[in-house]
């Protein structure tokens, strides 16, 4: 096993610059998963190290060696494609054989690999089948079988779970994480799917547009996130962006909504936004700190939000309610006993412990 | 109004079932249609070669059947009497030799073709189209020249190296047709399983495009068995002809049509293709790249 390195890696196609001078540093065993919007780079980026796409420049390292100029079979790596990518002429035996066959391991030790992965992925009666007579998630699972026999330094994924409807793809996001606990392989993983990236990662990459925008563990960047890209993509339902005026009320800071409406300022953030006072800035609060007022309902040091409710959708365990507040749309979330309504007039209460303020200009988070 | 409801449903799934019956009938009878009059030339060929030289001559018969006995004759004069079995044995090496080589070719140059993006490949495609589309009846005069020059006329070893003119380019396109279906994630894939690219094509991609691979082998079967003009213009003994040339030649004596033998020996030279066709339509399944990817 082995660590990946990127550094400064760029790749440009004709003249359009995919993926914009990255740095990153994977740990062995870690778990890593490129998140972003389709275009952002992420899939590219991938490809580098699997060899598949050339590096513009810039350098990729596998477990300390440098493999730029590596041809893909010779950088001992595995890869999932999205639409699973098995030859269609071979079994699931022969599927998960190839590469050992094609680099000329004993039959005995090839017969005993493809039986352990078979035993892992639970698939041990469907070796005899072709791909054809299999589910699309069997297939992803012989994709992976695939992969595993290998025994890699390192574990690629390219949106596998893309292609399999939601209750298939959680049953197999469990399987991933299960297999990579087992197995330790350094896997780098990537996806559109914000949930996956959470549910999976060690550490989750944020790309946009060839960049990284933030990298860190799922908490981190869930509570602080360091752009308003990474604040508003990670979450679901979105984090509420407001614009709003950082203004002096004696002591203390306030943020004044556009209608006039005024919330409190934690006093332990003052400090920390000081710099910033009687400036236009954005509010961000995520929809679950949006909740129905009055004690009990954790609604914490709460700004009291008077709201007309446009929308109401229960979820089963909780009801999320939209409403428009100065001039902007915005998603609450309240008990699921709620007796509330589309239209009804209610007061809601917004835990400012948990906001974030945010530069307009720049799309920093403050 | 529950009632009125279900009675339309009734009424409608009977009409469906009214169309879909005159739609049957209507497939069968010009299905009919079509296969008498497909089926007529080889009948009428088999009829003819089993007839007496004196009914076929005769007038007054009446020619869909045979009225004064069959007879066996046109074939035993033509298996023994004439060069029949030798033209027929050029014939096959002709033939296997120009598949062999047109398979080999143009399975190597579609996959360049298709996937080793070089400079100048698309226009290369192009062209390769280009020139099948140059026919032979034009070529032939040209190519006496070249086969002149290379003191191969009057051997049937010129229709090997001619014959590949026509079915290369033809089969080129139909295998970069095929390997072009072939998702780039396989090619991916077999890449970091470790396959070169010689790896690549005789164990994922030529299993893969079979059905192109059989497309294009019946392709160059038939073009190089039914092929005149080109043996017309470069054979003229006996011991080097083919089949479409020599049966001809030898059967049709200035004015006089053998028209027994004829028909027998066209009948004959007609089974290994119907023989081959049959043989092959089972392994022509389209679909055979289900499963590959997401479908």
């Amino acid at each position: 096993m082995a660590g990946v390195v990127l550094e400064k890696l760029v790749k440009t196609f004709d003249r359009t610059e995919a993926v914009c001078g990255i740095d990153l540093d994977i740990a062995d065993a870690e778990f890593v998963v490129l998140v972003g919007p389709s275009g952002c780079g992420k899939s590219t980026t991938l490809r580098m190290i699997a060899g598949l796409e050339e590096v513009t420049s810039g350098a990729v390292y596998i477990g300390g060696a440098l493999v730029n100029d590596v041809p893909p079979k010779d950088r001992d790596i595995a890869m999932v494609f999205q639409n699973y990518a098995l030859y269609p002429h071979m079994s699931v035996y022969e599927n998960m054989s190839f590469g050992l066959r094609l680099r000329k391991y004993p039959k005995a030790e090839i017969r005993r690999r493809v039986a352990a992965a078979a035993e892992i992925l639970s698939m041990t009666d469907l070796l005899d089948r072709k791909p054809r007579q299999l589910s699309g998630g069997q297939r992803q699972r012989v994709a992976m079988g695939r992969a595993i026999v290998r025994d890699p330094q390192v574990f690629l994924f390219d949106e596998p779970l893309s292609n399999l409807d939601a209750q298939l793809r959680a049953q197999m996001r469990t399987e991933i994480k299960k297999l990579h606990q087992k197995l330790r392989t350094t896997t780098v993983y990537v996806t559109h799917d914000q949930i996956e990236a959470m549910t999976l990662a060690d550490r989750v990459v944020v790309m946009k547009d060839g960049v990284i925008e933030q990298v860190g563990t799922p908490h981190e960047l869930y509570h602080h996130p360091k752009t308003r890209f990474v604040a508003g993509f990670i979450g679901a339902p979105a984090m509420n962006f407001i614009a709003c005026r950082l203004a002096r009320n004696g002591d203390n800071l306030e943020i004044r909504l556009a209608d006039s409406l005024t919330l409190a300022m934690p006093t332990d953030r003052a400090a920390r936004y000081e710099a910033h006072a009687e400036r236009d800035l954005v509010l961000g609060l995520r929809p679950e700190h949006i909740t129905e007022g009055g004690p009990g309902n954790g609604g914490g040091s709460g700004a009291a939000l008077p709201v007309t409710l446009d929308v109401v959708e229960p979820l089963g365990r909780e009801t999320m309610v939209y409403f428009t507040l100065a001039g902007t749309e915005l998603c609450g979330r309240v008990s699921a006993e709620t007796a509330a309504r589309a239209g009804d007039s209610l007061t809601l209460s917004a835990d400012m412990t948990h906001m974030h303020l945010i530069d307009p200009d720049t799309g920093a988070v403050l | 109004m529950a009632g009125g409801g279900a009675s339309e449903v009734f009424f409608k799934g009977a009409s469906q079932r009214r169309d879909r019956r005159w739609a049957l009938v209507a497939s069968y009878a010009c299905l009919t249609v079509f296969v008498i009059f497909f089926l007529f030339p080889p009948y009428y060929m088999l009829v003819t070669s089993l007839k007496t030289n004196a009914e076929i001559a005769a007038l007054n018969t009446n020619p869909w059947i045979i009225e004064q006995g069959m007879t066996g004759a046109h074939y035993v004069h033509l298996l023994t009497e004439t060069a029949f079995l030798t033209f027929f044995k050029n014939t096959v090496i002709v033939t296997v030799c120009v598949v062999a080589i047109t398979m080999v070719v143009s399975v190597l140059a579609a996959y360049a073709l298709s996937r080793l993006k070089f400079w100048g490949s698309g226009l290369l495609a192009t062209g390769i189209f280009l020139t099948y589309l140059v026919p032979d009846s034009l070529l032939f005069i040209p190519l006496f020249k070249i086969v002149g020059a290379l003191g191969l006329l009057n051997s049937y070893w010129s229709l090997v190296l001619v014959y590949p003119t026509l079915t290369v380019p033809f089969c080129t396109w139909i295998m970069i047709g095929y390997f072009a279906s072939i998702p780039r994630e396989l090619d991916e894939a077999a890449l970091i399983d470790g396959a070169n690219h010689m790896q690549m094509l005789l164990k994922v991609f030529i299993p893969v495009a079979l059905p192109g691979l059989i497309a294009a082998t019946i392709f160059a079967f038939t073009v190089s068995w039914a092929a005149f003009i080109y043996p017309m213009a470069y054979l003229y003994s006996t011991d080097q002809l083919v089949l479409t040339v020599g049966t001809v030649t030898t059967l049709i004596r200035g004015d006089v049509f053998h028209w027994g033998g004829l028909m027998a020996g066209a009948l004959l030279a007609a089974a290994p293709p119907v023989i081959l066709y049959a043989f092959l339509m089972d392994y022509y399944i389209a679909g055979l790249t289900s499963g590959a990817t997401k479908g």
